[in-house]
């Protein structure tokens, strides 16, 4: 484990002790089968665990703790119990875990249950196999029993439980309900990986069916008597407030059922979505905006910059970098600039909510469901396990369904409170709403120095960062290290894996009053793209390969060696290009995963950039399931690729400059290159793929636009620089 | 009162001419496979076939359908087995699958008219379609095979 998580981990604990919930709940949440059965939904259902549930009809249904956004964690982790509990896949059923830290917390975070830092398959994979392998001791114990020989002669496969020499034969069905009556074992042995049935190889996912025939259920599809859509009328600046609105017109049109004042605007309830957006239109409100930002995003970028004329908190220091600069020979200094993003994930921020006898009730795709209980039930002054939490398949998330401050879920809860919780609400935002509404990447401004000797190794390395802190204010600020630096604001830059005796990275963290939040791979978004374009540049000073100059660069680290190595040998990097096209490079590690991309670009005469190809390698442990590895760095590539080609929020006089897909457009069919995905063979233990493979993909592209261009690209996104031939 | 014919089905809805088909669908007809994205015919997330064209339902108004043949995803196909829907499960195209219905309508529209699409043809008739999570290289490969297995 390293320090990044451990540290999450402590800071973790002492949020749980604010959320008060317990700390040392094992595993096994039933020590005796008295509690094991409590939670079986009917007597001849074998309830072995919090994580598994095997019927007389031998349906195995496996409980997921985590967030599904398109990951593949409903088949990742159902397949670590299948493995061990050596099911057969078509038997397997999958649901996902109601919101209950106490047996569904995040193991790498703590407490709290939720989905992210890409850690759902590495904080499973012991307990979903022991879970797995629980339930098939308990089944094999059973069976013995019942044909009265020792356990030692039992076989499993495939769901069927057999008795080697007599040849007698039960499915998990039939012995279910004399499997909870076995004690639970203490220890249960693993298997070796040599026997993986179905790790490391593709099975079908889960959730294929439902997503090609229409019958998937997102929040936006929650129907129920009664439900009103509530669509809201959003302020123009962040930080503005309602002053005063007349909503006549809006309760003239038909469908229009109320229209509710809360914290975040005006809120029109109507008989589905198209009379709420048609009376949230016809509102007239007034906007106090004394206490509003009224910041552009030009001008917050230029205090930036002076910012970044002085020190800030150091991160990382080793030796003295700012000597090593000084009296350096060669010396190279680069500026890189970074505008806020939006994560717009296909479906739009929404979430369904009911007041109901014990609290309330919702329904959505959640990523952090623990903190979003503790917001919802302090709005609502209920304990935080009143606030049941139904998590449903998100359309997409990238980070934003996970946050702290749990900003669409109050708002929902705002709006059903307003209206004394009368009728279950779901509230819909707009794309436009969904853009506008903050919680971007953070715009980031950052400086980087290095010096060269003689034989051209780095011999100083000064990295500066500017950029708003993500956690600071939130409810997990203290996730923040010693000394309240926000490891979100600087990860991938305070262990960056170039060799070098001095090393200087320091971080400024300026209050902007523009909300921030986690963005698919976080700051390595940023970070390893100066590091990585800055490498090329420091190559290229001193005459060398920027292949080559990174495996003399690269310090102890074998597995990132290894992902280079890989890149290289099958993207025929070295093979002459013609003239208008460029190869270029980039490698980096994210939540233990290890990555390098080899982009291949044609940039026209008249400067238009197409990516044609990418080779990727990645190194993520055990491959649990490859074909859902290849597809989340396919994926990766292309939300990475959509920011570095043309992604960036921008904002005039405090107001968001775009809002919908024709300003702020994701990369298209015609514009995704084809990605060869490798991967490497690997014992270490897993982890994650959902985000690592976004950070390479933008310097390894303007690395291969140099290579083609001579144009080295800083800022981004790219359509921001006239690559023309002219 | 509207009629509309919808899966083959004639379906009655009491809404104002105006509203878009999409909602139409989603909230007076219980339809929801067919996606809201973007209200604004820029992510085809809300595609169904209108006489067998594939069109962004979001900004189609009910006034402009009376009897017209409307197909969702809901009735591509009665058991989920429309060589596309076969060729996605192959392929293994979804992540977050939000996207998907309206792509599957579009690939659909396409095959119908150029059985053997080229990557140009699909780029042409795809480019309309966003998938956020970037599954186009699947859905490509989809659409070849379905296109191989009809030789
Ligand atoms: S919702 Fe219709 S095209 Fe986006
Ligand atoms: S699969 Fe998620 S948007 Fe396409």
């Amino acid at each position: 484990m390293d320090t990044e998580l451990n540290i999450a981990r402590r800071n973790f604990l002492k949020v749980s002790a604010t959320l008060g919930a317990g700390l040392t709940l094992a595993f096994y949440l039933p020590a005796s089968l008295g509690a094991a059965r409590k939670f079986a939904t009917s007597n001849d259902t074998f309830m072995q665990n919090a994580f598994i549930r095997i019927g007389t009809d031998s349906q195995v249904t496996v409980i997921v703790k985590h967030l599904e956004m398109g990951q593949g964690v409903f088949t990742g982790l159902p397949t670590l119990i299948a493995e061990e509990l050596d099911a057969d896949w078509s038997q397997i059923s999958v649901k996902a875990a109601p919101a209950d830290a106490k047996l569904y917390k995040n193991l790498a975070w703590g407490a709290p249950q939720g989905t992210g830092q890409s850690n759902s398959m590495a904080n499973s994979f012991d307990q979903m196999r022991q879970a797995g392998a629980t339930a098939r001791a308990m089944l094999v114990t059973a069976a013995a029993e019942q044909w009265g020989v020792s356990t030692e002669e039992i076989t499993v496969s495939k769901g069927i439980v057999q008795h080697r020499n007599s040849k007698r034969k039960a499915n998990f069905g039939e012995l279910a309900d004399k499997a909870s009556q076995m004690p639970v074992p203490d220890n249960v042995k693993l298997k070796d990986m040599k026997d993986f049935q179905y790790i490391g190889k593709p099975v079908v996912r889960k959730d294929t069916m439902e997503k090609l025939n229409g019958t998937a259920k997102y929040t936006i599809d929650m129907q129920q008597t009664g439900m009103l859509t509530a669509v809201v009328a959003h302020p123009p600046l962040f930080g503005a407030k309602v002053k005063s609105y007349d909503a006549s017109k809006t309760k003239a049109i038909k469908g229009v059922i109320d229209v509710v004042q809360i914290p975040t605007g005006v809120a029109v309830l109507a008989e589905g979505f198209w009379p709420a957006k048609l009376g949230r239109d016809a509102l007239k409100i007034e906007w106090d905006t004394s206490t509003a930002n009224i910041l552009g995003s030009d001008e917050i970028l230029q205090q930036y910059k002076v910012l970044a004329k002085t020190s800030g908190a150091v991160v990382r220091s080793e030796g003295n970098a700012d000597k090593a600069l000084a009296g350096a020979s060669k010396r190279v200094a680069a500026a890189f600039e970074f505008p806020y993003l939006a994560h717009a994930a296909m479906e739009p921020m929404d979430c369904a909510i009911a007041l109901t006898e014990t609290g309330c009730e919702l329904w959505h795709g959640e990523q952090f469901q623990t903190l979003t209980q503790l917001n919802v039930s302090k709005a609502l002054g209920i304990k935080l396990d009143q606030v049941k939490i139904n998590t449903l398949y998100a359309g997409g998330s990238f980070g934003r369904r996970g946050n702290p401050s749990s900003d669409y879920q109050l708002e929902a809860t705002h709006i059903v409170k307003a209206i004394a919780g009368r009728v279950p609400i779901k509230l819909l935002w707009t794309r436009e709403d969904d853009m506008r509404a903050g919680f971007y990447r953070p715009l980031n401004y950052h400086t980087l120095e290095a010096a060269l000797d003689d034989k051209g190794n780095i011999v100083a390395w000064h990295h500066r960062i500017v950029g708003q802190s993500i956690l600071a204010g939130t409810p997990i600020e203290g996730v923040m290290l010693e000394k309240g630096h926000d490891p979100m604001s600087m990860e991938g830059a305070n262990d960056m894996p170039y060799r070098s005796p001095n090393v200087l990275v320091d971080l400024h963290s300026p209050k902007i009053n523009v909300p921030v939040l986690w963005w698919r791979s976080v700051a390595h978004t940023h970070t390893a793209f100066s590091i990585e374009t800055f490498i090329d540049e420091l190559a290229a000073k001193v005459d060398k390969d920027p292949v080559e100059f990174r495996r003399e660069q690269l310090a102890g680290e074998p597995r990132l060696l290894n992902v280079l190595n890989l890149a290289v040998e099958k993207s025929g990097w070295g093979k002459p290009m013609t003239k208008g096209r460029g190869r270029g490079i980039a490698l980096h590690k994210s939540f233990n995963t290890y990555v390098a991309q080899v982009a291949e670009v044609t940039v026209t005469k008249d400067g238009k950039v197409k990516v044609d190809h990418v080779t990727c390698a990645v190194d993520c442990g055990i491959a649990v399931n490859p074909e859902i590895i290849a597809s989340q760095m396919q994926g990766g590539i292309g939300f990475g690729l959509s920011a570095a080609m043309k992604g960036a929020i921008t904002l005039k006089n405090g107001k968001v400059e775009q809002s919908n897909f024709h300003d702020y457009e994701p990369i298209r069919m015609n514009e995704m290159p084809h990605v060869d995905v490798h991967i490497v063979p690997s014992n270490e233990a897993p982890s994650g793929v959902g985000e690592p493979g976004v950070p390479p993909i933008a310097p390894a592209v303007c690395n291969a636009i140099f290579m083609a261009t001579g144009i080295r690209i800083r800022s981004l996104p790219i359509s921001l620089h006239d690559l023309s031939d002219t | 009162m509207l009629t509309l014919l919808v899966n083959g089905e004639k379906r009655q809805v009491d809404v104002s001419p105006d509203t878009p088909l999409l909602w139409v669908l989603r909230d007076d007809l219980g339809l929801t496979g067919t996606k809201y994205g973007c209200g604004m015919a820029l992510c085809g997330a809300c595609t169904v076939h209108v006489n067998g064209e594939a069109v962004c339902s979001c900004v189609t108004p009910v006034s402009a359908l009376a009897g017209k043949k409307i197909t969702t995803i809901e009735g591509l196909s009665r058991n989920s087995d429309h060589p596309l829907q076969k060729a996605w499960a192959v392929e293994q195209v979804s992540q977050c699958g939000y996207c998907q219905s309206g792509q599957i309508m579009s690939a659909a529209a396409l095959l119908a008219k150029t059985p053997h699409p080229s990557d140009a043809d699909i780029d042409h008739a795809m480019t309309g379609n966003i998938c956020r999570c970037g599954t186009y290289q699947q859905i490509r490969a989809a659409i070849h095979y379905v296109a191989k297995q009809g030789d």
